[in-house]
C-alpha cells in the first residue's frame, strides 16, 4: 500500500500544474468571449495529451492509453484551476461514448467531434412520464416512413432541451415486440416544428429541466445507433457512462468544507455552533461517512488501474446511494446551522449558479438541490434493487410486463 | 499509488481464514461461547504457530516484522469468525514494548511474545470507563505498582500485563508477581472475556519509551477494535443475506420481498464503503504519522457504531429465531459490542476527532 503517486505522475501532475497556470488566458485573448477562450484552452489540453484521453485523434480526442491514476490527477487539477478540460453533460459525457462503441462510422465522424467541442449541444430522450425507474415501458414511438422517423410521444426530465440542438433516446419502434426489444436508439435535431419544449421548474426555483412534447418530429432513417430493436442494449451503454458521472468525491469535500465554514462562523448561545458537543458529534459522524466515501474512491482507483474492478463490484454499486446520501446529510446539517435564516428563498443568483457561494441562501438552495440528486440517474430505491442483486445475488422481485 | 492489498496480505487473511473455519466452525465456537471461558490454549497454539503471535514483532526478536496494517487484516479476520483468543491485548503489548521498551526490556520479552510462550495484554482503562492515558490513576513508586486497572481482555489468561499509568506512561507487570490480584468479570462477548485487576505495591518494570508511546499503542488499538467490528458486520451481513434467501413465507424467500431486500442492500452500503476506512486507518499508523492519531480516532467511531447497529438489524431480519439465545447472530453481536465499548465508546472517539481536527 502506498499512497504516494510515484514519481512519473508526480511529473505529470507538475507538468500539468504549470499548465494550468495558462488558465485563465492573457493578453489579447483574454478579450475573446468566453466560450472561445475556453475551446482554446480545450484544445490545447487535447494536444498535450490531457482533455477527451478516451477518444481517437479523428474525432477530436487525445488517443491516450487508458491510465486510471493519470485520469484522476487531471480530473483533480482541472477542478482545483477551474479550468475547461473534459465537458461534462450529456453530449460528450453519456453520447459520445456511447458513439465510440455501438455507432457507425459515419456517425462517429458527425456527430462526436462538434459535440466535444462544445459546438453541439444534446439533450437525453429517457423518461417519459409512464415510463421513470421502469424505463424499458417507454412508450413514445418511431414509425419508418420512407427515408425518414416520424416521431410521437412525450418526454420528461430533459435536462437542457431548451439550448439542445439534438437528442439522443429511447423510442419504441416495434410494438408488437416484447417490451425491451421493441425500442430504438435514435438521434433527432430538436430544432423543427413537430417539437415543442416546456420548461419545468424545479422546486429550488431552477429551470433545468423540460418536457418535450414530440408530434410529427421527423430524422433520417440513419440516425439510429445500433440496430431495430437494439436500443435497450445501446442504452445499457450510455447509463454505465452516466453512473460515471455520479458522486464527485471532490464536491462532497468542498461541500463539507463550506458546512465546517458555516459552523464556525455560527454564533449559537454566545460562542461559535462549532463548540457546541452535540452538533461535534453530528459532524464528526458525517467525516466518518465521507472518508469512507474517499478511500473507497482510492480503492476502486487501485482496482482499475490494476484491471481488477471486479473485486470491488460492491463499492461501486453502492457509490450512487452512498454518495448522494451523504450529500444530503451535509447539506440538511448546514440548513439546521442556518435557524431562522432558512426562512429565506434562494437568490436568483444561488439558482442559476451551480457553486453554493456559502451565503446563507446558497445553503438553502443546496439544501432544496441536494434532494435531486438522490433521484436522478436511478432513485435510491432502484440503486437498491440493483445493490441488492447484482452485487449480493438476491432474487429479483416480481415484475409484470417482463 | 496503490491503495490496495497485496498477494501477501490476501494470503494471510486466506490462512486465517482457512484456519478459522478449520479448527473452530460454527459447533466449536459454539461450545467455546457457551463455557464462557473465551480462551482455548489449542486454538491459540493454532494460532502462534502460524506466527500470528509476532505478526508486528520485529524479526531480530523472532517476529515477522509486519506493520499495523496486517495485524488489522489479521484482527478483521479473526473478528469475522469471531474467534475466541487473546489476539488483541496480545498484539498490543508487543507494539507498546517494540516502541517504549528498552533494548533490555525487548530482548527479554518479545522473543516469548512472538514464540507465543507467553499470553500478553493491555491494562489501559479503569473503573470510570476511562481508557485516556492522561486519565490514568495506577502509581507507580521505587518500582512498585499500586491500583486498579478494569476491562483487561484476557486479563486472567494473560501472562505478561502493559499496565497504563499516572502521567500516561506504561509498566510491565507479571501476572504471578506478588501483589496482583485477577478478579474475572462475566462479560457480554463471551469469546474474550475481561477481567479486573488490582495492584498493591506489585513489582514492575517501567517502559522508558512509555509516556511518548502510551497514544500510538491506543491508536493501533482503535484501529484493530474497528477492523474486528468491520469483520464482525461483514459476517453479520453475510449471515442475514444467507438466512433470508433460504427463509420462504408466502411462498417465497423473504429476500424477494422489496421491503427486506432493500434493508439488506442498506446494510450492504454502510458495510463496504467501511473497509476502505479501516485500511486506511491502519496504512496510516505506520506511514501517515500527522494523520495517524485522528484517522485512528475516525475509524473506531464510525465502524464499531455502524457494526453494532447492523448487529440489531441483523437480528431483526432474522424474525424471532434472531432474538433467541440458539442463533449465532448473537455471537457476533455482542463481539461487535465489545469493540465498541473497549478504549472508549464512538461518542468519546468523535469529541477526540473532533478536537484533533481543531474544532
Amino acid at each position: 500500500m502506498n499512497l504516494e503517486y510515484g514519481e512519473k505522475y508526480e511529473k505529470l501532475r507538475a507538468e500539468l500544474r504549470e499548465f494550468l497556470r495558462g488558465w485563465p488566458l492573457t493578453g489579447a485573448l483574454a478579450s475573446l468571449p468566453r466560450a472561445e477562450q475556453e475551446a482554446i484552452f480545450r484544445r490545447r489540453g487535447v494536444e498535450r495529451g490531457y482533455v477527451y484521453r478516451e477518444f481517437p485523434k479523428q474525432v477530436g480526442g487525445s488517443e491516450q492509453e487508458p491510465d486510471a491514476l493519470a485520469d484522476a490527477i487531471l480530473r483533480e487539477e482541472y477542478w482545483r484551476a477551474s479550468a475547461p478540460g473534459d465537458l461534462l453533460g450529456q453530449g460528450p459525457s453519456l453520447l459520445a461514448p456511447t458513439l465510440l462503441a455501438l455507432g457507425s462510422e459515419a456517425q462517429r465522424e458527425r456527430f462526436i467531434p462538434p459535440t466535444l467541442r462544445g459546438e453541439m449541444v444534446w439533450c437525453q430522450g429517457y423518461s417519459e412520464p409512464g415510463a421513470g425507474s421502469d424505463l424499458a415501458s417507454v412508450s413514445s414511438r418511431a414509425a419508418l416512413e420512407g427515408d425518414r422517423w416520424v416521431i410521437h410521444g412525450q418526454k420528461i426530465w430533459t435536462s437542457r432541451a431548451a439550448q439542445a440542438d439534438w437528442m439522443f433516446g429511447l423510442f419504441r419502434t416495434e410494438p408488437e415486440a416484447p417490451k425491451h426489444a421493441g425500442i430504438s436508439y435514435l438521434l433527432i435535431p430538436m430544432d423543427q416544428p413537430g417539437i415543442d419544449v416546456r420548461p419545468l421548474k424545479q422546486l429550488s426555483g431552477s429551470l433545468e429541466f423540460n418536457e418535450v412534447f414530440l408530434d410529427g418530429a421527423v430524422t433520417a432513417a440513419e440516425n439510429i445507433v445500433g440496430k431495430r430493436g437494439e436500443g435497450w442494449q445501446v442504452s445499457r451503454v450510455t447509463l454505465l457512462h452516466e453512473r460515471k458521472l455520479m458522486g464527485n468525491p471532490h464536491l462532497l469535500r468542498e461541500h463539507w468544507s463550506q458546512l465546517l465554514d458555516l459552523a464556525r462562523r455560527t454564533q449559537r448561545g454566545g460562542r461559535p455552533a462549532l463548540q457546541d458537543p452535540a452538533l461535534r458529534q453530528r459532524l464528526a459522524a458525517i467525516e466518518g461517512r465521507l472518508r469512507c466515501a474517499e478511500t473507497s474512491t482510492m480503492r476502486q482507483l487501485t482496482a482499475a488501474a490494476r484491471g481488477e474492478e471486479h473485486e470491488v463490484l460492491l463499492s461501486l454499486l453502492v457509490t450512487k446511494l452512498y454518495s448522494t446520501q451523504l450529500g444530503d446529510q451535509i447539506a440538511r446539517c448546514a440548513y439546521d446551522l442556518l435557524g431562522a435564516e432558512g426562512l429565506l428563498a434562494p437568490t436568483e443568483a444561488d439558482v442559476s449558479d451551480y457553486g453554493n457561494r456559502g451565503t446563507a441562501t446558497g445553503f438553502v438552495e443546496q439544501y432544496l438541490f441536494s434532494l435531486g440528486p438522490l433521484i436522478a440517474g436511478g432513485a435510491s430505491n432502484i440503486q437498491r434493487n440493483i445493490i441488492a442483486e447484482r452485487a449480493l445475488g438476491l432474487p429479483r422481485d416480481l415484475r409484470k410486463g417482463k | 499509488m496503490e491503495f490496495g492489498l497485496t498477494e501477501e496480505h490476501k494470503l494471510l487473511m486466506e490462512t486465517l481464514r482457512g484456519f478459522a473455519a478449520r479448527e473452530c466452525p460454527a459447533a466449536r465456537l459454539r461450545e467455546l461461547f457457551e463455557a464462557g471461558a473465551g480462551h482455548d490454549p489449542e486454538l491459540w497454539r493454532g494460532l502462534t504457530e502460524m506466527g500470528v503471535a509476532g505478526l508486528a514483532i520485529p524479526d531480530e526478536y523472532g517476529g515477522a516484522g509486519l506493520e499495523i496494517l496486517d495485524l488489522a487484516l489479521a484482527a478483521e479476520t479473526l473478528g469475522s469468525a469471531a474467534l475466541p483468543g487473546p489476539f488483541l491485548g496480545h498484539a498490543l503489548a508487543g507494539l507498546a514494548l517494540r516502541l517504549g521498551g528498552s533494548p533490555e526490556q525487548r530482548e527479554r520479552w518479545l522473543p516469548r511474545l512472538a514464540s507465543g510462550e507467553l499470553v500478553g495484554t493491555i491494562a489501559f482503562g479503569e473503573a470510570d470507563g476511562c481508557f485516556e492515558p492522561g486519565t490514568w490513576s495506577a502509581r507507580v513508586e521505587g518500582g512498585r505498582l499500586d491500583g486498579a486497572k478494569a476491562w483487561v481482555p484476557f486479563g486472567a489468561v494473560a501472562d505478561l500485563l502493559v499496565v497504563g499509568t499516572a502521567g500516561g506512561g506504561l509498566a510491565l507487570v507479571e501476572r504471578s508477581a506478588p501483589g496482583v490480584e485477577i478478579a474475572p468479570v462475566d462479560g457480554l462477548d463471551r469469546t474474550r472475556p475481561l477481567a479486573s485487576v488490582r495492584f498493591a505495591k506489585a513489582p514492575c518494570d517501567v517502559l522508558p519509551g512509555g509516556v511518548a508511546t502510551a497514544g500510538r499503542v491506543r491508536d493501533a488499538g482503535l484501529v484493530l477494535l474497528a477492523a474486528d467490528a468491520f469483520g464482525a458486520a461483514e459476517k453479520l451481513l453475510e449471515m442475514t443475506l444467507g438466512y433470508a434467501r433460504a427463509r420462504e413465507q408466502f411462498g417465497q424467500p423473504i429476500a424477494q420481498f422489496q421491503a427486506v431486500k432493500h434493508q439488506l442492500a442498506d446494510l450492504a452500503a454502510e458495510v463496504e464503503p467501511m473497509r476502505a476506512l479501516v485500511w486506511y486507518a491502519a496504512h496510516a499508523q505506520d506511514h501517515v504519522r500527522d494523520d495517524a492519531e485522528r484517522s485512528a480516532a475516525i475509524a473506531k467511531a464510525h465502524v464499531t457504531d455502524c457494526a453494532v447497529r447492523v448487529a440489531r438489524e441483523a437480528v431483526q431480519l432474522h424474525g424471532g429465531i434472531g432474538f433467541t439465545w440458539e442463533c449465532d447472530v448473537q455471537i457476533w453481536m455482542k463481539r461487535a459490542l465489545f469493540d465498541r465499548a473497549l478504549l472508549g465508546s464512538p461518542e468519546t472517539h468523535r469529541e477526540r476527532q473532533a478536537a484533533l481536527g481543531g474544532w
